[in-house]
């Protein structure tokens, strides 16, 4: 069985975001990445599935060059081999165009079962994975917390709004990832791990090893994009109660009730 | 031509979501902004009879299916129908919720359709005729303006759920509604096996108009029950910080921030937690937030409107008997 984790690399969540003097991107400089927490977890759910049913885990990125680290992360985790599609024809894609150049290459790959996050923490687009599903033809489970394979189907529990799902597929198909690091803990690097990943294989393509056209993807075929950028509002700190807890509670009613008139 | 506003709405169980009237709001807003029609496409089991009522909302015609097959949502079925629907339609711009169910449709439907969509909006406007929206990324840290390349159409925009203003309804006015004459695919890849609802029929946070959350500071899952109290008597929710949920207190689900949910409540109340920059990041655009912290150089203090420097084991009892005082009085 092949698995495909598709990753995308990212800023830390920790990172302090700030805008590029372009007005419509954010400073790079400085920035740690990492493997997006989402695609992590499904990086965790497929070496989970190598150990129980035997399966090749293979980790697909569209992305500059930095994303190797992101791969090599990931192999150094269990998995078995790793491919960037780096292109600067890529760069300016909009999802549509991200989910071709990840389609493209799935297609030229033999797959059982292709993985990622719901969402990758930096632009939240909640797109490419599904779209990718589109693509090719094959059913999408979303926001797994849980997964299991039984005869030769795929299934996974997800939350709802107020309810809980259980959904199954048959193969090929796409499972995107929720839940949180509390769910999925995923494994972290082993020293031998890290030795062991140097030397697997990480094959670096360009459009054309995948069989896509430069005018499929990039700024040129984007059919929405980001104009201008700004920061969130500044908050202001408020109010600060003063008193004993009695009197605190007391006003902050008082406050809730009156004033902001919430409750 | 392409031409008008057209809005996907999301029925459940025998009734509209609520999701459903904010695009419908939203969709009015944009089609009268364009000077144009509102449609709506509405697909469920027993969707019909409750269809004229989105013209409350202001919306013009409904195209409806209703088949029994189309009682929960799932892509093989609802995607080939919708998609059709659209192409018929021809809408200018097409609006959807961004609840769990509708990020999944959009984004298949924009990939079918090779149209442009932008995710989780909190903002859209038209200008010049055309649609510009403003969506967060990293979870909030900041915002992007995004506009459709000419001619890319239709353009397509998820709306965050809590976020677009519902307008009052109307109930003089019903919606013309069309039955659309569509044939559902047959055997699907893909089922829902079981659908279980949450215990109480929790309100999730992402929909909540009040939320109780709880960090580090609660010292144990068992504490909990103190902010259980307090968001019942509210009728709001309760959530956690990753802390929390990292040290198994409480389920995932509950978990708000960068790597968990983003919540835009009406009211939140942050009690022992610190404001990590993930944990900020996911409710700082809440519209009105509280504090109680111990510490009084906790960073959340510099994002709350009111800060309570207490013991929160102290304060939050008398806090919840002030407001069950408050509440059995009006």
């Amino acid at each position: 069985m092949n698995v495909v984790v598709l990753l995308k690399q990212v800023p830390d969540t920790e990172t302090v975001i700030r805008i590029e003097a372009d007005g419509k991107s954010i400073v790079t400089k400085e920035i740690k990445w990492i493997i997006n927490p989402y695609d992590e977890y499904a990086v965790e759910a497929a070496l989970r599935l190598k150990e129980k049913k035997g399966a090749t885990v293979i980790i697909l990125s569209v992305g500059p060059q930095r994303a190797v680290e992101a791969i090599r992360t990931a192999l150094a985790m269990g998995a078995d081999r790793g491919m960037l599609v780096d292109d600067p024809a890529a760069e300016g894609s909009d999802a549509l165009g991200k989910a071709r150049v990840l389609a493209a290459a799935l297609s030229a790959t033999a797959f059982d079962l292709i993985l990622c996050g719901h969402r990758a923490v930096d632009d939240d687009e909640n797109q490419v994975g599904i779209m990718v599903a589109e693509l090719l033809g094959v059913p999408h489970l979303a926001l797994a917390v849980a997964l299991e394979m039984e005869d030769g189907k795929v299934k996974i529990d997800r939350p709802v709004e107020g309810a809980k799902v259980t959904l199954q597929a048959a193969l090929p198909a796409m499972v995107t990832f929720g839940g949180s690091h509390a769910v999925w803990n995923p494994r972290y690097a082993s020293l031998p791990g890290i030795m062991k990943a140097k030397k697997k294989p990480l094959d670096v393509r360009k459009l054309a090893d995948v069989g896509l056209a430069a005018e499929q993807v990039g700024a040129g075929a984007a059919k929405v994009k980001v104009t201008a950028m700004e920061m969130p509002p500044q908050r202001k700190a408020g109010r600060v109660l003063q008193g004993d807890a009695a009197a605190k509670a007391k006003e902050l009613v008082r406050l809730l009730h009156d004033e902001a008139k919430l409750i | 031509m392409a031409q008008g506003v057209c809005v996907i709405t999301e029925f459940r169980d025998g009734a509209f979501r609520r999701v459903s009237f904010e695009v419908a709001s939203e969709g009015r807003k944009l089609a009268d902004a364009l000077g144009e029609g509102l449609t709506a496409v509405a697909l469920g089991a027993g969707v019909e009879a409750a269809a004229p009522d989105l013209g409350n909302y202001g919306v013009d015609k409904v195209y409806v299916v209703d088949d029994a097959r189309l009682k929960d949502y799932l892509a093989e079925l609802y995607v080939p129908v919708v998609a059709d629907l659209l192409q018929n339609l021809s809408p200018k711009v097409v609006l959807v919720p961004a609840s769990v169910d509708g990020k999944d449709l959009s984004a298949r439907l924009a990939a079918r359709l090779g149209a442009g969509l932008a995710t989780d909006c909190t903002q859209l406007k038209v200008e010049a005729g055309a649609l510009k929206v403003r969506r967060p990324l990293y979870a909030g840290k900041a915002f992007a303006w995004y506009e459709w390349a000419p001619g890319a159409l239709p353009q397509m925009a998820s709306c965050r759920p809590n976020v677009m203003d519902c307008r009052i309804p109307d109930p003089s006015k019903k919606a013309a509604v069309e039955k659309a004459a569509v044939s559902l695919p047959g055997a699907t890849k893909s089922q829902v096996l079981a659908m279980q609802k949450d215990v109480k029929g929790k309100i999730d946070l992402t929909e909540a108009q009040i939320i109780v959350s709880g960090g580090r500071g609660m010292k144990g899952a068992e504490n909990y029950a103190m902010l259980e109290e307090l968001a019942n008597i509210l009728g709001g929710t309760v959530g956690a910080s990753r802390a929390a949920v990292d040290a198994g207190w409480r389920p995932h689900s509950d978990q708000v921030g960068q790597t968990g949910k983003v919540v835009t409540p009406n009211l939140y109340i942050a009690c022992g937690i610190s404001g990590a920059i993930q944990h900020m990041a996911g409710m700082g655009s809440s519209k009105f937030i509280v504090a109680v912290n111990r510490d009084p150089e906790a960073p959340i203090f510099t994002k709350a409107d009111y800060g309570v420097v207490e013991d929160l084991f102290q304060f939050l009892p008398v806090f919840t008997e002030e407001v069950r005082k408050l509440k059995s009085t009006c």
